[in-house]
């Protein structure tokens, strides 16, 4: 299989973390491609959230390697992850109620007027429109309060933040856990189009329902270790819950290098 | 508006009827906006007119203003404080504190009153800035911090004053901001001005709007809007020149509320004042300073207690024991409140400290023409705060489950 041809866009190697006795991530390591979704499952403290961090740049791994388009990087703090382009949505999403879609879309980045230090709303507004339009984001208004959206919008509004200013990776955890199954369309939808438009995506979920639904490889953690990495198209649940549970049926992916990451991600 | 404007618009929505119908939606989401301080104004000041024709005389008008001045002022910097979900208890003090300042520099000690005042209102910068600094670097919660300075500075007020316990002011500079009354014709100048100034930067925006490509108002809405801010303007500045003039304090308050109208709605401060009264964790992800927006904040606060209690104490013409005492807090916490700044943090706007002033200082000046007693007065705002904080719990509510259709 061609793993030379493509190169990962982000790539971990050996990565551990622990906090005090707990050994939260050990000798970790894992993949996105451009343009493909991965999900990285597993039970509750199995290491996702703190993988996520580590990759958002908040966690300080104790040891192992970042590369970012093949240049190993070093990440202090969340803002050297959002400047190379690693953008994540948190679960809870970040956003001030009481401020408009556009309010928020450019939080902390407002545009002003150079002479006069006013903002340029009209700016900002015109840039929130086709932001929202090419990821086919529908919403009422884009003037319309965050407090008076649907759950669905709301993710996709958080989502549409992040990834608005040149991001290549989209780090999501658990998009669709509060949401019903109109909305939790929706955000699938939008993911598709994100993954459709190049970036590579990564996905916390513990809903294999989402997970098969939109995804292209799922990748396994337990108790702080990768375990399993299933193509999508080649897994069942039943594997996948095994793998995520421990009472491994059948062969796990890992152990055979044909079957290597990012394998099956041919869109 | 010119009709390259009107063509520019994507999606043209003409007609009162639009308009209307997005006002309903907008208070079936919950976003009461100013109606029901307005509506409340409106009562008010029929029923006093009604018990007391007396009431809407110019005369009575013109020291309606002159009673709003210093508390509204204050107000101003509670709106602010509000808006970031915080309190300030020590605004009364501070007030009477930097009153204080400014006539012991004036009269004891002979600075010209255009420094003296300066010094007064940056000993309230500077007041404010300790308080927001100290919460901030121990993380004690503002509405403790500023409990403290209200008793601190209570104490702070009686130093100043010294053994005399009153300074009369008698520079004339210090008179002049609430004695201070414009010519019919002067007062005329400024309605054309306002009402120009109102329609052009409207007409800029929708231009600028239009070049753009985004949706515009209805230009009825727009219109409307016009007539309705002319209509008041002309209306006041008329009852106005019938009694002494447009009062110098007046210029003063709009100036400062337009100010600050301005600063929160248009400036990246503004939008994070209402960004960490919103959600301080997202606005801190997001970059924003969160602590230094905080001092800022309460340094503006105090700044703005300063300058109402200067305000105040040009009225009454002398600082004393009592400067900043009695209701003074209260009512510049309940004006804005009333006004419909919600307690909450996130919402609300600058002209609330206005509307709300002009509710109490209306009962309380509708009352004592009617004679009425202190006791009942109390009872009466107290009702109305009530009223008004239910109106605010109920439209969060709304806004609440609207959100979550
Ligand atoms: N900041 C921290 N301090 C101490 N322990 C931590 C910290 N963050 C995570 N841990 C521990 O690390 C382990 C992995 O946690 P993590 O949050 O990554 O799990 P998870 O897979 O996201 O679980 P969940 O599905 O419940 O979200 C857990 O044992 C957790 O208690
Ligand atoms: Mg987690």
């Amino acid at each position: 299989m061609s793993v030379i041809e493509r190169q990962p866009i982000l790539q971990l190697h050996g990565i551990s973390k622990h906090f005090g006795a707990v050994q939260a991530l050990s000798e970790i390591d894992f993949e996105v491609y451009a343009g493909e979704v991965v999900a990285l499952v597993g039970d509750n403290g199995a290491g996702k959230s703190t993988l996520v961090k580590t990759i958002a740049g908040i966690n300080i791994p104790d040891s192992g390697e970042i590369m970012f388009e093949s240049r190993p990087v070093v990440m202090h703090g969340p803002r050297d992850a959002t400047r190379i382009g690693i953008a994540t949505v948190y679960q809870d999403l970040a956003l001030c109620d009481n401020l408009d879609v556009v309010g928020n879309l450019f939080l902390g980045r407002e545009q002003t007027e150079p002479p006069l230090p006013a903002l340029n709303e009209e700016h900002m507004e015109k840039r929130a429109i086709e932001v929202l339009s090419t990821l086919a984001v529908k919403l009422p208004s884009v003037r319309t309060a965050i407090a008076s959206l649907s759950g669905g919008q709301r993710q996709s509004t958080a989502v549409a933040r992040s990834v608005m200013w040149d991001a290549k990776v989209v780090l999501l955890d658990e998009p669709t856990a509060a949401l019903g199954v109109a909305q939790t369309k929706q955000v699938l939808e939008l993911i598709r189009r994100l993954r459709d438009q190049g970036l590579g995506i990564v996905v916390i979920s513990h809903n294999l329902a989402d997970v098969f639904e939109v995804c292209d490889r799922i990748v396994v953690l337990r108790l702080g270790r990768r375990v399993s990495d299933f193509r999508v198209k080649d897994a069942s649940r039943e594997q996948v819950v095994a793998a995520i549970t421990g009472a491994d049926i059948g062969r796990v992916p890992e152990d055979d290098p044909d079957a290597g990451p990012g394998a099956g991600a041919s869109a | 508006m010119s009709s390259a404007v009107e063509s520019a618009d994507p999606e043209p929505s003409f007609g009162l009827r639009t308009w209307l119908r997005s006002l309903g939606s907008r208070v079936a989401q919950g976003d009461v906006g100013s109606l029901p301080v307005i509506g409340g104004i409106v009562l008010i000041w029929a029923v006093f007119w009604y018990l007391n024709p007396n009431f809407l005389t110019p005369r009575n008008l013109t020291n309606l203003v002159l009673q709003i001045a210093g508390v509204g002022t204050i107000s101003i910097g509670i709106v602010l404080v509000l808006l970031l979900g915080e309190i300030d208890l020590s605004v009364g003090a501070v007030s009477g504190l930097c009153a204080a300042v400014m006539a012991v520099l004036n009269v004891k000690r002979g600075v010209p009153a255009p420094l003296a005042i300066t010094g007064g209102v940056l000993a309230g910068t500077a007041v404010g800035l300790i308080q927001g600094a100290w919460s901030a670097r121990f993380r004690i919660p503002t509405f403790v911090v500023t409990l403290a300075g209200l008793l601190a500075w209570q104490g702070a007020l009686l130093l100043v004053l010294g053994e005399t316990g009153t300074i009369n002011l008698y520079d004339p500079t210090i008179d002049a901001l609430t004695d201070t009354f414009f010519p019919a014709s002067v007062g005329w100048t400024v309605a054309a001005a306002v009402i120009v100034i109102y329609a052009a930067s409207g007409l800029w925006r929708r231009q600028r709007r239009a070049r753009a490509g985004l949706s515009l108002a209805s230009p009825v809405e727009f219109g409307a809007s016009v007539v309705l801010i002319a209509a008041l303007t002309l209306v006041a500045v008329f009852v106005l020149n019938s009694d002494r003039g447009v009062p110098l304090v007046l210029l003063i308050l709009l100036g400062l509320i337009v100010l600050f109208d301005q600063l929160l709605r248009r400036t990246r401060f503004g939008r994070y004042v209402f960004a960490v009264g919103g959600n301080a964790e997202a606005a801190r992800r997001a970059g924003v300073n969160v602590d230094a927006i905080r001092i800022a904040v309460f340094a503006l606060c105090s700044t703005l207690a300063a300058c109402g209690g200067i305000l105040a104490a040009s009225r009454l013409l002398a600082v004393n024991q009592s400067s900043g005492g009695n209701d003074l807090l209260l009512n510049s916490i309940a004006g804005p409140v009333i006004g419909g700044t919600s307690l909450f943090g996130g919402r609300g706007s600058v002209w609330t400290a206005l509307t709300g002033a002009l509710v109490i200082s209306s009962i309380n000046n509708g009352m004592d023409l009617l004679a009425v007693s202190s006791p009942i007065k109390f009872l009466t705002i107290g009702g109305v705060l009530l009223a008004a904080v239910t109106i605010d719990a109920l439209a969060r509510r709304v806004r609440q489950t609207a959100g979550r259709a």
